[in-house]
């Protein structure tokens, strides 16, 4: 049972990196319509970002010209790198996909797998080869809950994550902004004769999603803190899975499939050695799909007629 | 106020309108009847900018080019709204979310909740359906929600495509006098319809589009009485 709990609580870490990441793509594709495979690349580009932003004001507090204590300094990084990263993915829509709006999705995904490529060797020309190591920001401290050990930074990724997942929740049930990418997502067509600047919604998203994804690149270098130009490939990847398994274009179903992902992977590893894990996972969710190919809450919208 | 001048559209190499003239006034109902496939939808799409006006075509509402504006302004800044064919309504969102949506660049909160009233006092039935999903209502509900939401978003003139389409004739006639009540406090309707008789009853002036051109244009009285129009399109 213990150790049952145990890996309950590390798939609930991993859960939280992959629905972070997960939403980022299903909001898009929610409204776009299209894929932005260069997600991933985005979540390593918000854990740089964040490492830059702990090491500066690390650097700073050492200096005595902040004097704050580190769990602050944490957050701080966190909403100033969600900040920041949100004008990457502001770019890579203006830049990369809208003069593809109306092109074939083909050419959309391309444009997409090429973003990444030049985001990750864009980072290597700029920070060289070495992996650069995220400064530890909080002093890891292990709680023993009858035998299940947790440490704080576990707590803190996972509160932190269920609490952006909430805001995010709330931010499109309630604002009228939401409420647009809702529209946007039912009758992208029809949402400018509402007097709904469609290019604005559609920045906001890739904004949104890749807040989202410097979260969990911020987090992720929390937990694990070493960081390369090629992180975000395979956690791209199985973000882009897990926003399949929930749906395309389905918050709750992105977040879900997310932390499904996250257990299926730790639980697989529990039984099965490591070397096999990925391969006997993603059979699992292979077949889950061959069951229900929308995904938990895929709504199969009818395909968008021209106004 | 609306005023169009040498319109020309066309869908790559099919031309659809080949330079059409009209003109709306303020507070006017004006209609364009045509057939299938006259072009009548396109007018509408042009002038709300949803799709492309050739080179040369002039369009101005209010001494404004509204080719310099794009589809969102129009409607935010001149309050110039689309009744799109076949209502497109955001079924998952419910009835009074698609009503708030359509104020979306507003920021007169006070009159929104008065317009917002009004629409209910208007189509009373919207108003006991407000939180249930646009998607989920019946096809006149539809079509008054769809009315009522270009009345939130600005109403100074409406473009109306075929608001009979699919309804019953009791329910017609509901949402036919809403849109004189509309009308009547001051917004002014370019309405299209197939069902021309409807259309010319409803409207003080109204054109004839065939093929792409603007071939009679009258009031609606008396293009009623017209023999051309009367064997073409009054089924004799
Ligand atoms: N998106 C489009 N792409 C290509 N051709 C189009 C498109 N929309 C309309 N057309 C063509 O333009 C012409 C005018 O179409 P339009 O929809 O304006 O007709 P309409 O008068 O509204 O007809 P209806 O009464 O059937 O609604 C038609 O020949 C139609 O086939
Ligand atoms: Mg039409």
């Amino acid at each position: 049972m213990t150790f049952f709990l145990q890996n309950l609580v590390n798939a609930l870490q991993w859960g939280s990196f992959y629905a972070l990441i997960a939403l980022g793509y299903s909001m898009v594709y929610g409204i776009l319509m299209l894929f932005n495979f260069a997600h991933g690349d985005i979540f390593m580009v918000g854990a740089y970002i964040g490492f830059g932003v702990a090491t500066g004001l690390t650097a700073l507090a050492a200096m005595g010209m902040l004097a704050l204590p580190n769990w602050v300094i944490l957050v701080l990084t966190i909403l100033i790198s969600m900040f920041l990263t949100s004008f990457v993915g502001i770019l890579v829509e203006r830049l990369g996909y809208r003069p593809l709006r109306d092109a074939p999705r083909a050419s959309a995904a391309i444009t997409g797998l090429m973003i990444g490529i030049i985001l990750e060797t864009g980072n290597l020309a700029l920070l060289g080869a070495r992996r650069v190591s995220f400064p530890s920001l909080i002093d890891s401290v292990t709680y023993n809950f009858g035998g299940v050990y947790v440490t704080n930074k576990k707590i803190m990724i996972v509160a932190v994550s269920l609490a952006l997942m909430a805001a995010l929740h709330q931010f499109v049930s309630r604002t009228k902004w939401g409420m647009a990418m809702r529209a946007m997502a039912f009758d992208y067509v029809v949402v400018p004769l509402m007097g709904v600047p469609l290019n604005t919604i559609a920045a906001l998203t890739f904004a949104i999603g890749s807040a989202l994804a410097a979260a969990a690149g911020i987090l992720f270098g929390v937990a694990y803190p070493v960081l390369d130009p090629y992180m975000g490939i395979v956690f791209g990847w199985k973000a882009f899975v897990a926003a399949i398994l929930g749906g395309r274009g389905s918050i709750m179903g992105a977040t879900l499939a997310g932390f499904l992902l996250g257990f299926i992977e730790i639980f697989v590893a529990m039984i099965f050695p490591s070397t096999l894990r990925d391969l006997i996972a993603y059979s699992i969710i292979l077949l889950i799909l061959v069951f229900r190919p929308h995904g938990f809450f895929g709504e199969a919208y009818s395909a968008r007629l021209r106004l | 106020m609306l005023k169009v001048e040498n319109l020309r559209v066309s869908y790559g190499k099919i031309m659809a309108l080949h330079g059409i003239d009209f003109y709306v006034d303020k507070g006017e109902i004006v209609t364009i009847i045509g057939a299938n496939g006259a072009g009548k939808s396109t007018t509408l799409r042009a002038v709300s900018r949803m799709v492309p006006a050739a080179d040369g075509s002039r369009l101005t509402y209010n001494g404004k080019n509204l080719l310099d504006y794009s589809a969102d302004r129009v409607v935010s800044e001149l309050g110039l709204t689309h009744v799109p064919e076949g209502r497109r309504l955001f079924g998952n969102l419910t009835v009074l979310e698609n009503l708030k949506l359509a104020c979306f660049a507003r920021k007169d909160r006070e009159q929104i909740k008065r317009d917002l009233e009004r629409v209910f006092s208007i189509f009373a039935r919207l108003g006991e359906r407000r939180e249930q999903k646009a998607g989920t209502l019946s096809g006149g509900e539809q079509q008054m929600l769809a009315i009522g939401r270009a009345f939130m978003s600005g109403r100074k003139i409406m473009l109306l495509d075929e608001p009979s389409m699919g309804l019953a004739p009791l329910l017609m006639m509901g949402v036919f006098n809403a849109l004189r009540e509309i009308n009547q406090e001051g917004t002014a309707i370019l309405l299209v319809e197939q069902n021309a008789r409807l259309a010319l009853k409803f409207a003080q002036r109204g054109y004839v589009l065939e093929n792409g051109h603007l071939v009679l244009e009258g009031r609606g009285a008396d293009l009623l009485q017209n023999p051309q129009v009367q064997n073409a399109y009054l089924g004799g």
